[in-house]
């Protein structure tokens, strides 16, 4: 089966060279271990979504009405649960915060974030949510220091404070980093059960990055399929013709 | 059945024979297909021209789709972008067609080229088929940097703006050059606007061209082989070549069996890993275009990145654009800096062998520098010196050399 070794011989050319993280800065960030595929964790996430974040942040690429298509919700309870008032089924997901005062507000306009799970990655927007410190100076990050959006979610979470650690360097320059966080007044949910919202609206911003993915892999298994059997056939084909000049 | 044709079939002989008195549709298809004699022992490494046939058609229909709902505007573009993968019906699966189709272009291409320097395909008489090659890598890069740019991306908008700065480097007319292709002071809705006239309209027909002229440059001298024979010196009574087996049907069974294979994993990639890892689509290019946040890092798609890594080699803007291209332009005259008497590595000796390891280990690893923001420069000019080592000491080596004797016919 010669032509089979040329087709893993072909394929490991295409295996990927080390992966360019999404953000190299980032650092160790911690697993969203976020399933798509849940209809139920993207229903929750939706609902949270629209609870904590679409006050501020809007999700300009995506219709209410795909959250009735994808998501095995009724028309009528998106329009009762998820639609502000002001907003139709046929809408996108717009914040009804003005801009101009938004920057007053936060010194940037929250961003849009229909596509941040693409462009950070679901494990970025995991560890970021969670990664909420207060010092005396107010909210901290771990991932994105300084940030300008207030932890939406620290009644759920609690209030966490920075563990830190001082090295001293040779040159004798004292630097303080962040070794890890600590929950110091526990929330309204315990770690697991606030683990799991995150994780839910994690695997809600991944759907909206990418509608397409809920149908893509599917219909791909069926390209396979056909695919391999085309293949097959044609190998048959192949190896019919050439009988008599290979010998 | 009766035995006189039937008046569909009397139909079709008529209008079969109208054309072919005009079009000569029979002895196109007997001169390029059916009687175009190939040498019966092309291996695996034969197939990447057709398959890079296939990718190019594969471009050109999903590329006409994405043209019906893309808006060349660098106020609506990347919306419009958002638009085929939501709204669009299969818009996602046509766009990824399109994304995984540039990144296999260059993978196929690129061990088309391999194959060339392995069985010495450029060497007298297919000069000319090498040379349109090169002249059809060059505008494929073209192709590719234009289309990059279309998403309007973060990516697209840092990488266009370094790119074009760096025709910047030109002496006198630098400044005014940039402009100019820009067509704006700096990347903008211009810029975008004659990127896409270029990239779907004015490069295509020029490919499109450099591949007919390719073929038609192949099909008149025939193609080389792994052994390096010359086929076509043992004939039969008929004029057939000895050891050639015609086209069709053993080369067109032959390339459906591998573009099957090929497609296998292209789809792979469409349907469960269109980002390839974030080298087909990167994660920064789907944040849109903001002249305003220069990105940390703005490496170029991993296809690029050997020839870029190539310009960072020296600190001069100028020197190192010079040396990007001349990268690429030392291609063209391979035929003339191979010396050797005998077409196929078999037959060389193990200096050829080692020399051709080496390039191909220094082009991986200068891809893998180029993506990289802390490469070492300095083993970025070590890889850089083996590249160009290769094409200048090649007309060395290659004369000095011991080789083996090439066989009268194809054994194998």
């Amino acid at each position: 089966m010669k032509p089979l070794i040329r087709i893993l011989a072909l394929s490991v050319l295409l295996l990927p060279l080390p992966a360019p993280a999404y953000a190299a800065k980032a650092g160790n960030l911690d697993s969203a271990g976020t399933n798509v595929f849940d209809r139920a964790s993207l229903q929750r996430g939706a609902s949270l979504y629209v609870q904590y974040c679409m006050g501020c942040h809007s999700m300009q690429f995506q219709r209410f009405q795909r959250l009735v298509d994808d998501l095995d919700l009724s028309e009528e309870l998106v329009q009762e649960f998820l639609i502000p008032g002001d907003l139709e089924i046929t809408d996108y997901m717009m914040s009804s915060m003005p801009y101009e005062e938004s920057v007053e507000w936060f010194g940037k306009a929250p961003p849009d974030l229909s596509l941040k799970s693409r462009s950070r990655g679901p494990d970025w927007i995991y560890t970021f949510l969670r990664g909420y410190y207060l010092t005396e100076d107010g909210w901290n990050n771990i991932v994105l220091e300084n940030p300008a959006m207030p932890h939406v979610l620290w009644d759920l979470q609690g209030i966490q404070r920075a563990v830190t650690e001082t090295v001293t360097d040779s040159d004798g320059n004292e630097t303080t980093r962040v070794v890890g966080l600590q929950l110091e007044r526990p929330g309204r949910l315990s770690p697991t059960e606030f683990d799991r919202v995150v994780r839910d609206i994690t695997a809600f911003m991944q759907y909206v990055g990418e509608p397409a993915k809920l149908k893509r892999q599917r219909v791909g298994v069926w390209v396979l399929l056909f695919l391999s059997l085309f293949t097959f056939l044609a190998f048959l084909l192949y190896r019919e013709y050439w009988k008599d000049v290979k010998k | 059945m009766a035995k006189s044709a039937g008046p569909i079939a009397r139909s079709v002989d008529v209008v079969d024979q109208w054309i072919n008195e005009r079009a000569g549709v029979k002895a196109f298809y007997k001169q390029h297909l059916s009687e175009y004699w190939a040498p019966k022992n092309l291996n695996f490494w034969y197939i990447f021209g057709a398959l890079s046939l296939l990718v190019l058609v594969n471009q050109l229909l999903t590329g006409i789709f994405l043209t019906m709902h893309y808006k060349p505007d660098a106020e609506r573009a990347f919306a419009s972008v958002e638009f085929i993968m939501r709204d669009v019906q299969w818009g996602w699966m046509i766009r990824y067609m399109h994304s995984t189709g540039a990144s296999l272009f260059f993978v196929v291409v690129y061990l088309h080229m391999f194959r060339a320097l392995l069985y010495g395909s450029y060497k007298k008489p297919r000069e000319l088929v090498w040379i349109l090659g090169v002249a059809i890598f060059l505008i494929l890069m073209a192709i590719s940097f234009t289309g990059y740019v279309l998403p309007w991306g973060q990516m697209s908008f840092w990488g266009a703006q370094v790119i074009i700065s760096l025709f910047g480097a030109v002496p006198v007319i630098g400044p005014e050059l940039v402009d100019w292709i820009r067509g704006d002071f700096l990347v903008a809705d211009s810029t975008l606007n004659r990127f896409f006239a270029l990239h779907v309209v004015a490069l295509p027909l020029v490919l499109l061209l450099l591949v007919v002229l390719h073929l038609a440059a192949l099909h008149e001298v025939g193609s080389n082989n792994p052994e390096g024979v010359n086929i076509k010196a043992k004939k039969d009574s008929q004029g057939r070549p000895l050891d050639a087996v015609p086209f069709h049907p053993y080369y067109t069974v032959k390339d459906i069996f591998y573009a099957g294979c090929f497609l296998l994993i292209a789809a792979f990639i469409v349907f469960f890993w269109p980002e390839g890892g974030g080298y087909f689509l990167k994660p920064d290019n789907f944040v849109e275009a903001d002249p305003l946040v220069t990105p940390e890092h703005i490496p170029p798609v991993w296809y690029f990145t050997a020839f870029y890594a190539i310009l960072q080699a020296v600190p001069n803007k100028l020197m190192g654009v010079i040396l990007m291209g001349a990268a690429v332009l030392i291609l063209f005259v391979v035929p003339w800096l191979d010396r050797s008497p005998v077409n196929s590595l078999r037959y060389r000796g193990w200096p050829s062998k080692i020399a051709l390891g080496l390039l191909v280990i220094a082009f991986v690893r200068l891809s893998m520098l180029g993506l990289s923001p802390d490469a070492s420069i300095a083993e970025i000019r070590f890889w850089s010196v083996i590249y160009f080592g290769f094409f200048l000491l090649m007309p060395i080596w290659t004369s000095i050399e011991h080789t083996k004797p090439v066989p009268e016919r194809i054994t194998t």
